[in-house]
């Protein structure tokens, strides 16, 4: 059992997600610090694309900003040998199919593992593509989080059965962002991945808020924030750690 | 399990939310590209609608000015709407329809697709709303309100460089957000996995009609066709049937902007490198971390950092090649051929024109080149003036 999979055994996972390098990597490290000292199961650095087609305004522009401040994939590396020195929470890198394929997939991961990167996700690396990274994943130990999406009905059998790490459950239609209410029916995508492995799903996509988080706890095994947590860097820039910190610690106490 | 694969280029690198929808798509094209009735509705669309087939045009003016081949053009600025998109756009949306989708979505660089979508949501009642990169908003505005006339809605798009690029991502993101209904009409054989095959499909016609033209009035095939490369769907549509006939050369322009030594141009053959973006593997311009570069033309047709994987694939094999022209190239052979031929031609096909000027010379004059004029220049004319420093009202 991964490292990954091991923190769902304690409960409801709490993850939270942050863009690397926005406002700056300095910024990043401490709040992958304390979000895990604030109770984070699980946290999830993205790794800035140019253009990426997954994600709302609020984490594209975040996007935008870390790529301005000169942040590249070697120095989000170094970054994460800083946090090694300082927690052992289990990290996932969020990006794109392109960083990931230019750097050398096999560099990438190979890095992933020498660095202490637990997990990694690809939005737009779907089932019928995964053998691009796969064959390193399983080499460096790396787990690869499938996704599935409320239009996916007949794949999520196909998908569930290669899943590792945990199921990633896309709440809602459309990009990442901040959403006033979740119509999928969530738990029926749980069930439907549960006759098929018994693996840990997690739902990410438009949470906010942590009465939201709490019925989202309900059907699954765990709550990713990602939107919520960028919009307040945005917003507080270097002074975003303590807020995000209360913030981290009252989402987590909400799924308990 | 590799899917639409040209070579290594291709594949289906999109979210998970769009899988079912592009298999949708895939299933219907493939039961209805050979269904008689469909192809025989789309034929008539193409005579009766288009205004296909579209005249072969022995450029006499301009191959005696030149002195060297004989020079063809492939007049595909006199099909409705005035370009070649219009081709792709009839049988797509043909296809949405049969599926049962009641509104479609496309990105647009000059605006040419955008048109031609809008003009044939007119034509078979479809919603329909286009994406647009404000840059480009701005420098085509004419066909901006052109599309609004047609009943389109437009949104421009200030996200990133605001142009080709930006519009695909935004559009690809509407279709992410709204899948049931919609249809996504992509404008260039790019994208995911079935998109390149259909559009390349949809456009052969250019060629196929090429090919039966050109033994009409020459006897033979020709020596070298040439095509300006943005995502390449004319290009691809020029040279498909071709592909197998090894002694005619195949030549894409792509667009080096103020050149291929500055960091303004949008040639992706000459700089850039192998990656995977807008659901394709092919080659893009790209820095050494992957990130997408911001390029530039003067044409907003070609102003895109990528290339359609299946012209990565005939770069790789060596079975077209590559060429790059400049602004300053492309408007020189925009007058051009204005005053010796008169036919504007849009600046997008204005690249494969100035390639046709430098090549034509240096062949004997019992040899035959085609330049495909994909659009024409009217929506061009403003922006040239504007460079010229002439001070017109459109």
């Amino acid at each position: 059992m991964s490292r990954i999979e091991k923190v769902f055994e304690k409960g409801k996972a709490f993850i939270p997600f942050v863009t690397a390098g926005d406002p700056s990597l300095k910024v990043t490290e401490e709040l992958i610090i304390k979000m895990a000292k604030a109770g984070a199961d699980i946290i999830e650095i993205g790794i800035p694309f140019s253009d990426p087609v997954a994600e709302g305004d609020v984490i594209a522009q975040a996007d935008e900003r870390a790529l301005k401040a000169g942040t590249t994939t070697d120095k989000i590396f170094k970054m994460v040998e800083g946090v090694r020195e300082k927690t052992y929470v289990p990290l996932a890198f969020m990006t794109y199919a392109n960083p990931i394929y230019t750097y050398g997939s096999e560099k990438f991961i190979k890095n992933c593992f020498r660095y202490g990167i637990d997990a990694i996700i690809v939005p737009d690396l779907p089932f019928e593509e995964k053998d691009e990274i796969k064959p390193y994943c399983d080499k460096y130990d790396i787990d690869l989080i499938s996704l599935i999406a409320p239009t996916s009905r007949e794949r999520i059998k196909m998908i569930a059965k290669e899943a590792e790490g945990f199921v990633y459950c896309v709440s809602s239609m459309g990009v990442t962002g901040v959403r006033k209410e979740i119509t999928t029916d969530i738990s029926e995508m749980v069930k439907l991945v549960k006759e098929e492995k018994n693996i840990p799903c997690a739902i990410g996509f438009g949470i906010s808020t942590p009465a939201q988080a709490k019925e989202m706890a309900r059907y699954a095994d765990g709550v990713i924030v990602g939107s919520a947590i960028v919009r307040m860097v945005g917003e507080y820039g270097a002074g975003c750690v303590e807020p995000v910190y209360e913030y981290v610690k009252k989402m987590k106490e909400a799924i308990i | 399990m590799l899917k639409g694969r040209f070579g290594v280029h291709g594949g289906q690198y999109i979210p998970e939310t769009l899988m079912n929808a592009v298999i949708e798509v895939e299933e219907a094209y493939n039961h209805y590209k050979d269904d008689e009735d469909f192809c025989k509705e789309l034929q008539e669309l193409y005579r009766n609608y288009a205004g296909r087939p579209s005249l072969l045009y022995y450029a006499k003016k301009m191959t005696e000015n030149l002195g060297g081949a004989k020079i063809y053009l492939k007049r595909e600025d006199l099909n409705h709407t005035g370009s070649h998109k219009i081709n792709n756009v009839l049988g797509q949306m043909l296809l949405a329809k049969k599926m049962g989708k009641t509104r479609v979505i496309a990105e647009t660089g000059a605006g040419q697709h955008g048109v031609a979508t809008a003009t044939v949501a007119a034509l078979m009642g479809m919603e329909c709303e286009i994406f647009m990169g404000k840059e480009d908003t701005d420098r085509q505005a004419l066909n901006v309100f052109r599309m609004e006339l047609l009943g389109a809605k437009v949104h421009p798009v200030t996200s990133g460089t605001k142009t080709l690029k930006d519009a695909v991502n935004e559009t690809l993101k509407e279709w992410t957000a709204r899948v049931e209904d919609t249809y996504y009409v992509l404008g260039s054989v790019m994208g995911p996995h079935p998109f390149p095959t259909i559009v390349r499909d949809f456009q052969s016609i250019i060629g196929k009609e090429v090919k039966k033209q050109i033994v009409e009035s020459e006897g033979r095939l020709p020596d070298a066709l040439i095509a300006c490369v943005g995502g390449g769907s004319n290009a691809m549509g020029l040279f498909y049937d071709f592909i197998d006939d090894k002694d005619v050369d195949l030549i894409g322009c792509e667009a080096a902007g103020h050149g291929l030594d500055t960091d303004k141009n949008a040639a992706t053959i000459a700089n850039g490198s192998i990656g995977i973006f807008h659901g394709m593997k092919s080659y893009f311009c790209q820095d050494e971390y992957g990130q997408i570069a911001p390029v530039y033309s003067i044409s907003a047709g070609l102003d895109y950092p990528g290339i359609g994987p299946e012209h990565g694939n005939l770069h790789d094999t060596g079975r077209a090649r590559y060429v790059s022209i400049t602004d300053k190239e492309a408007v020189e052979a925009f007058e051009y051929l204005s005053r010796t031929e008169g036919i504007i031609p849009a600046i997008e096909s204005s690249h494969a024109v100035a390639y046709a000027m430098k090549l034509a010379p240096t062949m004997d004059k019992d040899k035959i080149l085609v330049i495909n004029l994909s659009g024409r220049g009217d929506k061009d004319v403003a922006a040239i003036a504007r460079l010229k420093g002439v001070r017109i009202h459109e």
